[in-house]
C-alpha cells in the first residue's frame, strides 16, 4: 500500500519536473525571451481578465441561484434546483459550438467571458446550495434577534459559512478556465491553453511551446495558493448534540416576478439554446448523420477509455485514501497535495510533458493506452478521492480490527471488511472520473494510440471543419452520457454537505 | 452473505483495474509475418497529414486492390513530422504523407527518409518532386485570396499578397496562421523575398489581420462579411460549393498569378521512413496513390485538390495548374522551422 503511494505521488511529480526541467534545458536568456515578449503578455492578459472577471460572475450567479432555490419561497424551486445544475451536463465545447455555430462573429474577451460563465457557474452553484439546504437556521435567527436586517443577516451569516465551498467552486472554476481549449479555440479567444496547442501543432514540443506551458503551471499554482488562503481554516462545525431545524424561506413577494425571469433567461441561455441548436443541426443532418461506423466506434472508445481511466483512477485511490485514513501524517499529505497540484494543471501541460518524457525515456509506452490511462490518473485523481475517502472514513475501524483479532491478516482484514463498506462511495468516486474522461480533448489529442477517436476529439475534427450537422450526434451523445453522472454529482454534493 | 458478495465487488473491481492496465501496456504495433514481401497479410502504419477523407478514400481503394490492411494516425502536418523526427528510428510509421512540403522536408533533413519506390517516382513528374527523389508530390493545392463578393470589387484587389500589409487591409484580412498550409505559403515567401521582407510582412499580418483555427472558418467569416478577403488553399471553396454552398456563396476566388509569393502551389508529399519494416508494402502504396486509378480519386473525389500523378488531369471545374503562373519554388529548400520561428517573433504563434 505504501508502496503504491509513494509510486502515485512520484509519478504526480512528472509534470512539473517536465516544466522545470525543459525551462532549464532551454536556458535562460532563451528562456526569458520567449516569455518576456508582447505575445506572452497579450495571453496573460487574456487569461487574467477571463478568470478576473468570470469567477466573481459564476459566484454571484451560483450563490445568488443558490439562495433564490433553496431559502426563499421561489414557486418551483424543486425544478430550478435540477434546471440550475443542468449546464454542467454540457461540455464547455459542445456549448461554444453551439452559439458559434449560430453566431459565427462570436469571438474576443465578452463572448470567452459568456460561453465560460455559463458552462462554469454549476461548480459554484452545487456546493452553494448543498451547503445553504444544510445551515442551521438557529445562528440565523440569534442574529435576527440581535437586531440585524436580512440582507445583513445574508452577508454576515450566512455567506461567511458558505466560504469553504465557495471557494472550492470558485477554484474549480479558475482551473477551468485555465485549462478549457476547444471552447475558446473554436471562438478565437486566445489563452495560454489555445496558444500551448498552436505551437504544438506548429513545433510539436518545441521550447516556445514549453515556456508558456511553464508560465500556465505559475498561473496554477498562484490560484491555488489564493484559494487555501481564501477557505481560511475558521471552524464551521456545530458543538453539541441537537437536531437541526428546517431552514426558514424568506418571501420573496414582489420580488418573485423577476425572480422567476432571471432564472428563465439563465436557463434558455445556458441550456435551452444548445439544446435547441444541436436539434437544429440534427433535423438539417437528418438521417443520413447517424448512419456512420465512425460514430458507433468513437462511442466504444469512449466508453472504454472512460471506464479504463475510472477503474485505474479508482484503483490508484485505494492507497491513498487507506493511508489518509489509517495513518495520517506529513507523507500521506504531502503524495496528495502532489496529486492535487499535478490535477490542477491544465491537460494540455500533462501531455505535453508526457510526450516528451515517453518519447525521450519510455519509447515503447509512447501513445500506448496504458500512458493515456496513466494521464487521465494523475488528471483525474481527487475525484475518485475524495468519495473514497469520506466512504473509508466512515468505515469503523472497529470492524477491521475486529477481523484482525479473529486471525485475519490486515491486508485480508482490509480487503474483506473495509473494502465492500466503501464500495458505493468508490462507485461514485468512479462514476465522476469516467465523465471526466468522456469529456476530456487536449490529452486525448497528444496522447491517444493510433487510430484511436473518441466521441471528443471526433467532435472536435468535425466542428473545427465546420461540418455542424455530422457533429451535432456526437454532441447530443456527449451531453446524454453526461446527464446522469452530473446527476449523481448533485446527489453526492448534498450528501458531503451534510457530513 | 451480503458482506461476503460485496466483498467479492470490490476485490473484482480492484482486479479488473489491475488488469485493464497491464493488458493495455503495449500500442498495436503493425505486425505481419510477410512483411518483406508486402503481400496480403501485411498491415502498414500511415502518418496522415492529409485530409482523412481523402486518405481514407486512398485506403480504402489501396486495400481493395492488394489486400494490404492500412493503419492511420492522423494529425496535423509540423506535429506529425516532428513527431517522426523525435520518434527517430522507433516510430511505428511506414509511410508519411502530407499537405505541404516543408513538413516532408523535416523529416527528409533528419535522415530519416527511404525510397518512396521506382514505380512512385515514375509515375510523379519532376516538377511535383524534390530532386533529391526521397519523397513524391502525390497532390497539389494553390494560395487564393478568397474574398467577399458583396463588400470588394475586383479593381480593388491586390496586386501582391505582399500588400495585405498596406494599412489600407487594416483589420480586413484572416488567415489560419497556427495551420501548416498558411506556413507553408509563408516558407515561399521566405524562399522568394527573404527574411527581413517576410518577417515585416509577419508583423503587419499581426497588427492588420484576424486569425482563425482553420482554413475553413477563415472562409465562413469571409462569406458572413465579417473580413473582406482571406489567405486560404483554393478546394476549401470548391468543397463547399459542392457541398451545400451556404459558407461560400458570398466568397470569390482570386489568383495573384505572376510568379507570385502568393500563387504559391504547395505540393502534398508521400515518402515512406527508412526505418520502416514493411519497405516493399509501404511503397506499394506510394505506387498506387500516384498511379492513375489513385490520382483519379483527386479528379473525381470530393477533395479537388490538383492531380500531379500519371498524368490525370484536373477536376474540370478548377482552373488548370498550368495557368496558374506559380512562382518557382524547390519544395526541398522550404524552411518550416525559420518560418515558425519568424512567427513567434512576430507574436502570431
Amino acid at each position: 500500500m505504501l508502496v503504491l503511494s509513494i509510486l502515485i505521488g512520484a509519478l504526480s511529480l512528472v509534470p512539473l519536473g517536465f516544466v522545470v526541467a525543459m525551462t532549464i534545458a532551454t536556458g535562460w536568456d532563451t528562456a526569458i525571451a520567449l516569455i518576456v515578449r508582447p505575445r506572452v503578455l497579450e495571453l496573460l492578459g487574456n487569461t487574467v481578465w477571463l478568470v478576473v472577471i468570470t469567477v466573481p460572475l459564476c459566484l454571484v450567479i451560483g450563490v445568488g441561484g443558490a439562495w433564490l432555490v433553496e431559502r426563499t419561497r421561489l414557486r418551483a424551486h424543486r425544478v430550478w434546483a435540477v434546471l440550475l445544475a443542468a449546464p454542467l451536463a454540457i461540455p464547455a465545447f459542445v456549448n461554444a459550438y453551439s452559439w458559434v455555430s449560430v453566431v459565427p462573429s462570436m469571438a474576443g474577451l465578452g463572448w470567452g467571458v459568456f460561453i465560460a460563465t455559463l458552462s462554469y457557474y454549476p461548480l459554484v452553484y452545487i456546493p452553494a446550495a448543498a451547503t445553504l439546504a444544510r445551515l442551521d437556521p438557529a445562528l440565523e435567527q440569534s442574529a435576527a434577534s440581535l437586531g440585524l436586517g436580512p440582507w445583513k443577516v445574508f452577508f454576515r451569516v450566512v455567506l461567511p459559512q458558505l466560504r469553504i465551498a465557495v471557494a472550492g467552486g470558485a477554484l474549480l472554476v479558475g482551473l477551468h478556465l485555465l485549462s478549457e481549449y476547444g471552447a475558446f479555440a473554436m471562438m478565437r479567444f486566445d489563452t495560454f491553453t489555445t496558444a500551448i496547442m498552436e505551437q504544438y501543432r506548429s513545433t510539436f514540443n518545441g521550447s516556445a511551446g514549453n515556456m508558456l506551458a511553464s508560465v500556465l503551471v505559475a498561473l496554477c499554482l498562484v490560484m491555488l495558493v489564493i484559494e487555501a488562503r481564501a477557505r481560511g481554516n475558521a471552524r464551521y462545525a456545530k458543538l453539541g448534540s441537537g437536531s437541526q431545524a428546517a431552514p426558514t424561506r424568506a418571501r420573496l413577494g414582489a420580488w418573485e416576478l423577476p425572480a422567476q425571469l432571471g432564472l428563465l433567461g439563465l436557463a434558455i441561455v445556458a441550456l435551452g439554446v444548445p439544446l435547441a441548436v444541436i436539434g437544429r443541426w440534427l433535423l438539417e443532418g437528418g438521417a443520413k448523420i447517424w448512419e456512420t461506423a465512425d460514430l458507433a466506434s468513437a462511442l466504444g472508445q469512449s466508453l472504454w477509455l472512460g471506464l479504463l481511466g475510472a477503474l485505474a483512477a479508482t484503483a490508484a485511490a485505494f492507497p491513498l485514501s487507506w493511508l489518509a485514513v489509517r495513518y495520517a501524517g506529513w507523507l500521506s499529505k504531502s503524495l496528495e497535495l502532489a496529486n492535487y497540484i499535478t490535477s490542477s494543471m491544465p491537460g494540455i501541460v500533462l501531455a505535453l510533458a508526457f510526450v516528451t518524457v515517453a518519447l525521450r525515456a519510455i519509447p515503447d509506452i509512447y501513445q500506448s493506452t496504458l500512458l493515456l490511462v496513466i494521464a487521465y490518473v494523475l488528471l483525474f485523481l481527487p475525484r475518485a478521492l475524495v468519495s473514497l475517502r469520506a466512504g473509508l472514513a466512515q468505515a469503523p475501524k472497529e470492524l477491521e480490527e475486529a477481523a484482525r483479532a479473529l486471525g485475519r491478516r490486515p491486508a485480508a482484514a482490509f480487503f474483506r471488511v473495509t473494502l465492500p463498506l466503501a464500495a458505493p462511495a468508490a462507485a461514485g468516486g468512479a462514476a465522476l472520473v469516467f465523465l471526466a474522461v468522456l469529456n476530456e480533448l487536449t490529452a486525448t489529442l497528444l496522447l491517444a494510440p493510433t487510430g484511436t477517436s473518441t466521441l471528443a476529439t471526433q467532435f472536435w475534427n468535425l466542428s473545427s471543419g465546420i461540418d455542424y450537422t455530422d457533429a451535432a450526434p456526437y454532441a447530443l451523445l456527449m451531453i446524454l452520457l453526461s446527464a446522469p453522472m452530473t446527476y449523481l454529482l448533485f446527489q453526492q454534493s448534498k450528501k458531503a454537505a451534510g457530513q | 452473505m451480503k458482506i461476503r458478495s460485496q466483498a467479492l465487488a470490490g476485490i473484482a473491481i480492484a482486479a479488473v483495474a489491475a488488469l485493464g492496465l497491464s493488458a493495455c501496456g503495449s500500442s498495436p504495433s503493425s505486425s505481419g509475418s510477410a512483411g518483406a514481401t508486402g503481400g496480403p497479410t501485411d498491415t502498414i502504419t500511415v502518418y496522415n497529414a492529409q485530409h482523412q477523407e481523402l486518405t481514407q478514400a486512398w485506403v480504402d481503394a489501396f486495400t481493395k486492390q492488394t489486400g494490404i490492411k492500412v493503419n492511420m494516425r492522423n494529425g496535423d502536418d509540423t506535429e506529425m513530422a516532428q513527431q517522426i523526427v523525435q520518434e527517430g528510428r522507433n516510430s511505428p510509421a511506414d509511410v508519411f504523407l502530407t499537405e505541404n512540403s516543408p513538413a516532408m522536408s523535416a523529416v527528409e533533413n533528419a535522415g530519416l527518409l527511404g525510397s518512396p519506390g521506382s514505380e512512385a517516382l515514375a509515375n510523379v513528374p519532376q516538377a511535383y518532386r524534390p530532386s533529391t527523389g526521397k519523397w513524391v508530390g502525390i497532390a497539389a493545392r494553390s494560395t487564393v485570396l478568397a474574398y467577399n463578393k458583396t463588400k470588394v470589387k475586383a479593381a480593388d484587389l491586390p496586386k501582391s499578397i505582399m500588400d495585405l500589409a498596406d494599412s489600407s487591409w487594416k483589420g480586413r484580412w484572416g488567415g489560419a496562421p497556427a495551420g501548416a498550409d498558411f506556413q507553408a505559403i509563408v516558407s515561399a515567401m521566405l524562399q522568394l523575398k527573404g527574411e527581413s521582407a517576410t518577417l515585416d510582412w509577419l508583423k503587419a499580418m499581426k497588427t492588420n489581420a484576424k486569425t482563425y483555427q482553420s482554413n475553413s472558418t477563415a472562409m465562413k467569416a469571409v462569406n458572413a462579411g465579417e473580413i473582406d478577403a482571406a489567405i486560404i488553399y483554393h478546394y476549401y471553396w470548391f468543397g463547399d460549393q459542392a457541398n451545400t454552398g451556404e459558407n461560400s456563396k458570398n466568397v470569390g476566388l482570386y489568383y495573384f498569378k505572376n510568379q507570385d509569393p502568393g500563387a504559391f502551389v504547395s505540393v502534398s508529399g508521400g515518402g515512406v521512413l527508412a526505418s520502416s519494416k514493411h519497405q516493399t508494402a509501404a511503397q506499394k502504396f506510394l505506387a498506387f496513390v500516384t498511379s492513375a486509378d489513385g490520382q483519379k480519386i483527386l479528379q473525381t473525389g470530393s477533395s479537388f485538390e490538383y492531380p500531379v500523378g500519371s498524368g490525370v488531369a484536373a477536376n474540370p471545374k478548377l482552373t488548370p495548374l498550368q495557368e496558374l503562373q506559380a512562382p518557382a519554388v524547390d519544395p526541398a529548400k522550404l524552411n518550416s522551422q525559420q518560418v515558425t520561428d519568424l512567427m513567434t517573433q512576430a507574436g502570431l504563434l
